[in-house]
């Protein structure tokens, strides 16, 4: 990476210096990556609702917008901006409001990350069709879910009240746990791409033909990471079987029980940016996000090979991820918290380590051209003694117990 | 399943000498802190779970200590639903009784309806015609599938698996269809009456009855590949709330809830009534006496129901659905019309009532909850002069408190879903 370490280093907008028209675009897409972003969500919350009432024997949302309800959510927003909003007499007035806003503009500022299609040109520049592309990358989702968890944490500590503050008290626990899985599942990718910004990593799996879907797509190699992404991204996001942050049955309405009008439609619209943010990654750093085949028939400079093919592609995994989401909702129980905390801490973050290592060890293994055939079964037959071994360093049942008393 | 404890140990403990034999013991099995002294030392919360809350069925309030998740002590608290429905029983004719008596278990109403008609049915010591037995016998297990289908959908739904609830309440709502076609209402049903049944069935019941067995074994099947062998289910439940036998007979617990203990105690097997002796079915119960267990148990039961059911459809007997006893049972519309003496006894009836002879009795049946008794005094009136419900829920109730202590606010609710308490029938 060279020298300038700003947000948008890697874009070649910038290339040619910065003039009226690279502002333009700049503005332009700023614009058109907010206005997305809510729209994906306003799309996901009635997707949602249409799948699950499916699932359930339901018709879901049908008035608002037509027999399907597509603008439901819209309505619903509508609403809630026109309530009275009210604050606790025992809440922390300033701490109170400033909450939801910790919570949604990091949600906003992780999307800027993705890319959502190829290199194009507009108005006789080059550029990418994602926001920004710092160096540090990914290392800004990290942030940026960091930040957003003290929005969920304060606002349910400044609630005075009891059942936000043990939501609020479970969501930090739960967050801060999964985490350090989530990081190290990440690093498994960054390994094999060898940079963090989120172009470079796609670059990486770009589409060359139809076997890059298995070969050069990271899914397949950091498979074990994969999954325990998929996972903590559902933890990280607070999303069914892990919602105990706002578990209706025994919080209420967790974090959010005091909050009303667009407080709240803040957290909610937060809460489904970052799921679909967490997809989004998932798309970039595991499916090769908007790689994919382009049409052969149509030129391979045109307009639609350039524009919307990948748009196109990277928009059909990240509803195939989506949809994968709503299922879990429909179909799993939710998970107790100290369950939570154990599948977190005992399994995601050991498996995720020990994925990481053995990644390094065949990467080693291939640029030094050792013998495959022999470290790849070593690696992984290490990795599975590791793992036994941190399972006997483990504190059994009873000792725990006895720790508590 | 869980293991079968042997035949013997089972025989024993479904005999009225196996009960007595382990009640014999005065041990304190069961204890609970002394509240209401809630100062704590700083170091714990109290935190009251209703009276509105979303998982507490109705208006249960659970007050509740806890230190950090962990539940110290937690109590019960009830009456929010108190309507003095005894006290109304004692202001209402014999006639008029059944349509207080079923709004008290509003998930199961026929069962109540069943007790009481059978204990003023036997201070009048009248003998009801056979097809009325069948009926009642029929709607009765038609009502316990509708309430472990209720039960299914709201243990679902407070463990999170929220598409539970909806298909849930798709079989409850087909089986409250043929309740309905039978009896006129969906709840509240005022069907059973003592005498008889209010009419006879309708015609196309078989049919009916029928298809809803198929449906409903459809459903559970389905609820049980949801729902058994789902690793985070079985993480939610097993092993969670945790009674034994010795603590749920020292609470008066019964039904569903005594039996997860391994103590097989259903009244339809341990002193029959209806016809519960003519057909085939089985005890269901389990030896663990955790959530999971009550969950089974529940399931296997509505299975168990439908074989009754299929068997009460094929056995109905043919006959009158009433006895013919001018001075219990109102004379058909016709009549009327046509007799004077019909319209005076009509009347009669429909003011004052019928008089039943001075005494006290009580007659308990197996409801989906457990043991449901009605206790009557008659002192030869129109009215009965007190009138009390064993409600089942009331006792069980009791076992929230050992089943939560020292378990994490999650149990807690699963704890609270599992006994299945409907609050009507706790507060009556």
């Amino acid at each position: 990476m060279t020298a300038p370490q700003s947000l948008a280093a890697g874009d070649p907008l910038f290339a040619g210096g910065v003039d009226p028209a690279v502002v333009l675009i700049l503005i332009i897409k700023t614009v058109a990556a907010f206005a997305l972003l809510m729209v994906l969500v306003l799309f996901y919350i009635w997707f949602m609702r249409k799948v699950i009432a499916d699932m359930q024997n339901r018709v879901g949302p049908a008035r608002a917008g037509g027999r399907y309800g597509v603008l439901q959510t819209l309505a619903d927003g509508i609403k809630l901006f026109f309530k009275e909003q009210s604050v606790p007499d025992g809440a922390d007035p300033f701490v109170f409001r400033l909450a939801p806003y910790l919570s949604i503009i990091p949600a906003f500022l992780a999307f800027s990350i993705i890319p959502i299609g190829g290199e194009v040109s507009i108005l006789g520049h080059t550029t990418y069709l994602q926001l920004a592309d710092p160096a540090i990358g990914v290392l800004l989702l990290l942030a940026m879910s960091g930040i957003g968890l003290y929005g969920v944490m304060l606002a349910g500590w400044s609630s005075g009240s009891k059942y936000p503050l043990l939501g609020s008290v479970r969501a930090s626990a739960q967050l801060l746990s999964y985490e350090a899985a989530f990081g190290l599942a990440i690093v498994a990718v960054l390994l094999h791409s060898g940079t963090l910004s989120t172009r470079g990593i796609v670059d990486a799996q770009a589409w060359t033909s139809w076997d890059s879907f298995a070969t050069s797509w990271y899914w397949t190699v950091a498979f074990v990471s994969f999954v325990i992404f998929l996972i903590a991204a559902i933890a990280e996001t607070n999303h069914p079987p892990f919602d105990l942050v706002e578990a209706e049955q025994e919080l209420v309405g967790g974090f959010v029980t005091e909050y009303t009008g667009i407080r709240f439609a803040m957290f909610f619209l937060a809460e489904f940016m970052n799921l679909i943010t967490m997809s989004a990654i998932a798309v970039t750093l595991f499916l090769g996000g908007p790689s994919g085949p382009a049409l052969g028939f149509l030129s391979a400079t045109g307009t639609v090979n350039t524009w919307l093919m990948p748009m196109f592609w990277f928009f059909t995994k990240l509803l195939v991820l989506l949809f994968g989401t709503v299922w879990v909702r429909a179909s799993l129980p939710r998970m107790r918290y100290d369950q939570l905390m154990d599948l977190g801490w005992k399994w995601l973050i050991e498996i995720a380590f020990v994925a990481v290592m053995v990644t390094a060890v065949v990467l080693v293994a291939r640029n030094e051209a050792w013998n495959r055939f022999v470290v790849v079964p070593a690696a992984i037959g290490g990795a599975f003694c590791l793992l036994g071994i941190l399972r006997l360093c483990m504190p059994r049942q009873s000792e725990l117990i006895e720790e508590e008393v | 399943m869980n293991e079968v404890v042997n035949e013997t140990e089972r025989l024993s403990r479904q005999t009225d000498e196996g009960a007595q034999e382990l009640k014999a013991s005065h041990e304190l099995v069961v204890t609970g802190t002394v509240w209401p002294e809630l100062e704590g030392d700083g170091e714990t919360m109290i935190i009251n779970m209703g009276p509105q809350h979303p998982s507490t069925h109705g208006v249960l309030r659970v007050m509740m200590e806890l230190d950090g998740e962990t539940v110290v002590r937690a109590k019960p608290v009830i009456g929010y639903l108190h309507t003095g429905m005894e006290k109304t029983g004692e202001q209402l004719t014999y006639v008029q009784g059944c349509t207080n008596v079923t709004r008290m278990d509003y998930a199961s109403p026929i069962a109540n309806e069943i007790v009481f008609s059978m204990a003023v049915e036997q201070l009048l010591d009248v003998e009801v015609p056979e097809r009325s037995i069948w009926i009642r016998m029929m709607l009765a297990e038609l009502s316990r599938m509708a309430s472990h289908l209720l039960f299914q959908a709201s243990n679902g739904m407070d463990i999170g698996a929220v598409s539970m609830m909806l298909y849930g309440w798709r079989e409850r709502e087909e089986t409250l269809r043929v309740l309905e076609m039978i009896t006129g209402l969906r709840m509240n049903h005022n069907f059973v009456r003592p005498g008889g049944v209010a009419a006879d069935l309708p015609d196309g019941w078989q049919h009916a009855v029928l298809e809803l067995c198929d449906k409903v074994e459809v459903g559970i099947g389905d609820y049980d590949t949801l729902l058994t062998g789902n690793p985070i289910w079985i993480e939610r439940t097993v092993g969670v709330g945790v009674i034994t036998t010795e603590q749920a007979l020292a609470l008066g617990v019964s039904g569903p809830i005594l039996r997860s203990t391994g103590f097989a105690w259903d009244l339809r097997k341990a002193q029959p009534y209806l016809a519960y002796d003519k057909v085939d079915f089985d005890v269901i119960y389990t030896q663990n006496g955790d959530c999971f267990d009550r969950y089974r148990i529940r399931l296997t039961e509505i299975a168990e129901s439908i074989k009754i059911v299929r068997q009460c459809v094929e056995m109905m007997p043919p006959g009158d659905y009433r006895v013919q006893d001018k001075k219990i049972t109102p004379p058909p519309r016709e009549r009327i019309d046509q007799s004077m003496e019909a319209l005076i006894h009509h009347f009669k009836l429909f003011t004052e009532g019928f008089r039943v002879p001075a005494g006290e009795t009580y007659v308990s049946v197996e409801s989906p909850r457990g043991e449901v008794g009605c206790y009557i005094v008659s002192d030869g009136t129109g009215k009965p002069t007190r009138m009390h419900v064993r409600a089942p829920s009331f006792y069980n109730l009791q076992s929230m408190g050992p089943m939560m202590e020292d378990r994490l606010v999650a149990d807690a609710v699963a704890v609270i879903s599992s006994v299945d308490p409907i609050l009507g029938e706790v507060d009556r």
